[in-house]
């Protein structure tokens, strides 16, 4: 069972429920729970998206696209179905806050479905979870049969004339069909290969019809925004970054766990006061601040650094999905590159090339320079295939990809010089690593 | 070759709970075929692996070619074409696991079990996979068996943790003969 962890610096309203026994309808309920669907069934459509907007919620897949702009985006009349897709299939390594999400506030989950789908005026949503988390998909479904018992979900929400219906889905093992236009194909029966853009999902999304997909996160956070109003929930952050996130501080720290904190919040005091600081007395390497496909951050990078969307990328990383994989001066970064590279190179769909093949020669050029077999001009072959990744693919993945490595060869370039010409790798405890 | 002609309990290949369950799913969607990833999966779960007679029996209950069937499960890495041991190890190395370890635990499970990545031991009972990310990164280094997962573990675990499972399966057959 995954354990919770808690720090006086927390700030609790996504994870205010965890560990409460909120699984269960009534106890979900006692805590206060529905109070916000049934708020926005009396206000109506344009009230909740300006509460978002007001909320500067952003998205916390890890894009931080502000939410109520999205359901704005939506049209009003469609001649097809529109439909509320909610993302639950957490698969960016360093990244585990949906698990917690699931397992103790499943409901959380279905209020903000039901305020989405109230918001653009669907009448069906879907919550798909990846197919590793079926205990999670277990408590899922019978929370959201409970919430059908109740008449919270089905033809009458709420005992009004409004319906929404929820349909749970569980995936098969893809990192990829956590791309918003994969999902859907993976949702309609295919393989989970990404669309081309435009048309945006909002247009023409799942069976074609208009569609709002977010991030599990996003949506759990959507009832606590309209509990607490928008604007006091925008205050909790730093500016255009609103409320808090829930960060997934793994790898060298005393203490690992999915801390709840304020965006903004300083990295260096993230690591050593909240996470206990580094494990066993060691010096910290390097961060990666939002999931293995943020490019890496240096110690001194960090000093002054407040995690959210905006500072991050001025910082030359991204916030992504606010998994923060803290690394110690005993790592060897070539080690590090090859493993997260292995993973793109893994999960790359193979639907268009510069993904394709620039993750199998990234992989393939970082085996040999591990295993110590690199030559000079490997080094800047690595930074030319990256380069030419950014940018050219259907979807992210090509930039997942590419970014970090580019980050652990710009900003490391002295230890990759160090592997050069047979010299063995200082710190690393496997000559090659086994191919996934 | 319409699915209503046919009485699926002469039909199907799976136990009756697992045909009820299949029925449904079709209907729960506004198109059939969104039943297809869930349906391969559940399927697995019961019969161990995607065999030919599988595949042939989705295809028919989502009214698709047994080809279109291969073309999507070969996609996702949880479905698989072959048997599995009754208990499959999946052993996460990512970045997170990595760095508490991961590859330690796996080497062990490699020495233990003596079998590498996706083997299957002798009498059936384990299989062992290296396997990517399986969201556990704040309780590493992690691994699921089946769909347990077991997390913050160390080297000298394994052990144990084999000997459970391996009591487990030991009193099933038991409980199976009598």
């Amino acid at each position: 069972m995954p354990r919770l962890v808690s720090h006086p610096d927390e700030v609790k309203i996504v994870s205010r429920r965890f560990g409460l026994g909120a699984e269960k309808i009534d106890r979900y309920i006692e805590l206060g729970g529905y109070e916000s669907a049934r708020k926005c069934l009396a206000q109506g459509p344009d009230w909740i998206i300006n509460e978002l907007k007001a909320s500067s919620l952003r998205g916390r897949g890890g894009a931080g696209f502000p939410t109520g702009m999205k359901w704005s985006f939506v049209p009003k009349q469609s001649a097809k179905p529109k439909y509320v897709l909610v993302n639950g299939d957490e698969s960016e390594p360093g990244t585990c806050k949906d698990h917690l999400i699931f397992l103790h506030d499943p409901h959380a989950v279905i209020e903000g479905a039901i305020i989405a789908g109230l918001a653009i005026g669907a009448k069906v949503g879907f919550i798909y979870l990846r197919g590793e988390y079926r205990y999670l998909l277990e408590i899922m479904e019978k929370a959201v049969a409970d919430a059908y018992a109740k008449g919270f979900l089905g033809k009458n929400i709420f005992g009004s004339d409004t319906e929404f219906q929820i349909i749970t889905q569980t995936g098969a093992g893809a990192y990829e069909v956590g791309e918003e236009s994969a999902l859907m194909e993976s949702l309609e029966g295919k393989r989970g290969v990404p669309r081309i853009k435009p048309p945006f999902p909002a247009v023409v999304g799942l069976y074609g019809g208009p569609t709002v997909i977010n991030n599990a996160e996003t949506i759990a956070t959507v009832p606590y925004v309209i509990e607490m109003g928008g604007a006091a929930f925008a205050a909790v952050g730093s500016p255009k970054n609103g409320g808090t996130r829930l960060f997934s501080i793994s790898g060298h720290v005393e203490r690992p766990g999915v801390y709840e904190l304020p965006m903004g919040y300083n990295l260096k005091k993230m690591i050593y006061e909240v996470a206990g600081g580094v494990r066993s007395g060691r010096k910290l390497k390097a961060v990666v601040p939002g999931g293995s496909s943020t490019p890496v951050l240096l110690p001194e990078e960090i000093e002054t650094l407040g995690m959210d969307f905006d500072q991050v990328g001025k910082a030359g990383s991204m916030l992504g999905s606010a998994g923060v994989v803290v690394l110690d001066d005993q790592t060897c970064i070539v080690e590090f590159a090859l493993r997260t590279i292995s993973f793109y190179q893994h999960e790359s769909c193979g639907w268009c090339i510069p993904c394709r093949e620039g993750t199998d020669w990234l992989k393939k050029s970082l085996t040999r320079f591990h295993a110590g077999f690199g030559v000079a001009k490997d080094i800047d072959n690595i930074k030319y295939l990256a380069e030419n990744m950014l940018g050219r693919t259907f979807c992210p993945l090509g930039d997942a990809a590419a970014m970090p490595t580019l980050g652990f060869v710009n900003k490391f370039r002295k230890e990759f010089e160090d592997h050069l010409d047979g010299k063995p790798c200082p710190f690393a405890k496997h000559v090659e690593l086994a191919v996934v | 070759m319409s699915p209503n002609n046919t009485s699926t309990e002469t039909m199907t290949l799976f136990s009756p709970q697992l045909a009820a369950r299949l029925d449904a799913l079709v209907e729960k969607y506004p198109l059939r075929r969104s039943a297809l990833v869930p349906m391969l999966l559940y399927a697995q779960d019961e019969v161990g692996y995607l065999s030919d007679a599988v595949v042939a029996e989705v295809a028919w209950r989502i009214g698709i070619t047994e080809l279109e069937v291969r073309n999507v499960a070969t996609y996702y890495s949880m479905l698989r074409f072959k048997p599995a041991g009754k208990y499959n190890v999946q052993v996460c190395t990512n970045i997170s696991c990595m760095l508490r370890g991961g590859y330690e635990l796996y080497e062990r499970f490699q020495e233990e079990l003596g079998i590498g990545h996706k083997g299957v031991t002798p009498d059936g009972v384990f299989s062992l996979e290296e396997v990517e990310c399986i969201g556990a990164c704040c309780w590493a280094p992690a691994i699921q068996v089946n769909y347990e997962f077991l997390d913050e573990l160390n080297p000298d675990q394994v052990p144990g943790i084999l000997a459970d499972y391996r009591a487990k399966a030991a009193a099933e057959e038991r409980s199976s003969h009598a």
